[in-house]
């Protein structure tokens, strides 16, 4: 009788593919602690080089923020515009800027 | 109810739009519950499929032979691990799953219910059961669901190194001695027609299909992506050799595919219904594994709980040093 796997905690792993990037998410997995998670994470996410890093995150602490707050969130950056630098006219006489 | 078909309308739009659904997402009860039983069903498969290959580690013919197939079967183990995690964002629990595999009511892949009789076998298996697979989950990287798409992204970056190694061992034992070369003309000629059943039945005979196109869950019927493989897969077959074992096989000029004979469906409907060669042992070697493994499953939760109560004590500890 498998009692004891649904006690399990999931964590959430993510990878660090080589130093000077940041740690990405590949994926999640059930582990007892964090140790075990980290060894699993070792075999389930980087059998073919990866990684040189891996962070594991017990998935409970994760806030995330729900689809329906997509537009109260997001939307209000989409009309200012003139925060992207292709918004202002500098002649081409200028040079790089 | 006007509610609830603008929720289904919106949804449908969203996916036509070739958006991604992810698990917080509003999303139609049948396509949750067709979910949960493809991705599942994908998932035991992966794990199941581990057992007739297993057959062969200790007796594979050399030790770069046998270093393969270890990783190759760690592979299928990492490959029903993403699965079920990919489900388990669906609200499925990865107990039930397993449950549900061991109880015989969830299904999966009919092709590992049939026995690994030689070593040919791990090259017809690699070959033509995993190229099948590839060309199922080639699709499946543009599923409409996220994780399902991710996972899939995952699996073909590593699968094709196992269609490789299959027909690498084919192409050796082709090449070989006559009795090695007809060792492998054996295990095509058992494992061909399984093979391209795995696409499943034709697309009139397969009703979910329909339903699943329209969710973009699938992106391709099973008649397409069956035709696909067999025009990708006979002239490899050519190539080494090694003739298919259906008569009514040839180049249709006009089509620009390979015309093929009739499947029989009454063996793939029999073998789905529990009844094929090795239906029930790889059950119970399942069943068996996981029984036993029950000792290292409890004792790594009881360590971690023995180093969670050492962590919780060891401010007291400190402050009294």
């Amino acid at each position: 009788m498998s009692t004891a796997t649904h006690q399990w905690p999931l964590w959430e792993v993510f990878v660090r593919s080589k130093n000077g990037l940041a740690h990405k998410h590949a994926g999640s997995l059930h582990a007892p602690d964090a140790e075990m998670a980290l060894k699993n994470a070792r075999d389930v996410y980087t059998r073919r080089s990866e990684g040189i890093s891996i962070w594991v995150v017990p998935s409970a602490a994760i806030t995330a923020s729900s689809p329906d707050e997509k537009d109260v969130l997001f939307t209000p950056s989409d009309d200012k515009v003139y925060r992207h630098p292709t918004f202002y006219d500098i002649p081409d006489e200028v040079g790089h800027m | 109810m006007g509610e609830t078909h603008s929720l289904e309308d919106r949804f449908q739009a969203f996916v036509e739009a070739e958006n991604k659904v992810e698990p917080k997402h509003w999303m139609p009860d049948g396509y949750r519950k067709t979910l949960v039983r493809q991705i599942s069903q994908h998932a035991h498969s992966e794990i199941v499929g581990m057992l007739p290959e297993a057959n062969w580690i200790t007796r594979a013919p050399s030790l770069r032979a046998k270093l393969i197939l270890l990783a190759k079967v760690q592979d299928e183990a990492g490959h029903g691990l993403y699965l079920y995690s990919a489900a388990e964002t669906l609200g499925t629990s990865r107990d039930q799953m397993i449950d549900d595999l061991h109880s015989g009511k969830a299904k999966y892949s009919s092709i590992f219910n049939y026995p690994t009789l030689t070593w040919a076998d791990m090259g017809a298996i690699g070959w033509l059961v995993d190229g099948a697979a590839i060309a199922n989950q080639v699709m499946l990287c543009r599923t409409s669901y996220g994780p399902y798409s991710r996972a899939m992204v995952r699996i073909c970056k590593e699968e094709s190194f196992h269609q490789r190694q299959g027909f690498e061992i084919m192409m050796h034992l082709a090449k070989g001695t006559p009795e090695q070369k007809a060792m492998a003309q054996d295990a095509l000629n058992r494992w061909w027609w399984p093979s391209i059943m795995m696409f499943g039945p034709s697309d009139d005979q397969s009703p979910n299909s329909a339903q699943s196109m329209k969710w973009r869950i699938k992106r391709k019927s099973n008649d397409e992506l069956r035709q696909e493989f067999i025009d990708k897969t006979v002239p490899q077959a050519e190539f080494i050799g090694l003739t298919m074992p259906d008569p009514d096989l040839r180049w249709n000029e006009e089509t620009r595919h390979y015309d093929f004979g009739t499947i029989n469906w009454t063996e793939f409907f029999d073998v789905i219904a529990g009844n094929g060669p090795c239906n029930a042992e790889r059950l119970a070697a399942r069943q068996k594994a996981h029984d036993e493994g029950a000792w290292v499953r409890d004792a790594a939760t009881a360590y971690a709980a023995k180093q969670a109560s050492r962590v919780a004590s060891r401010p007291t500890q400190t402050h009294a040093a």
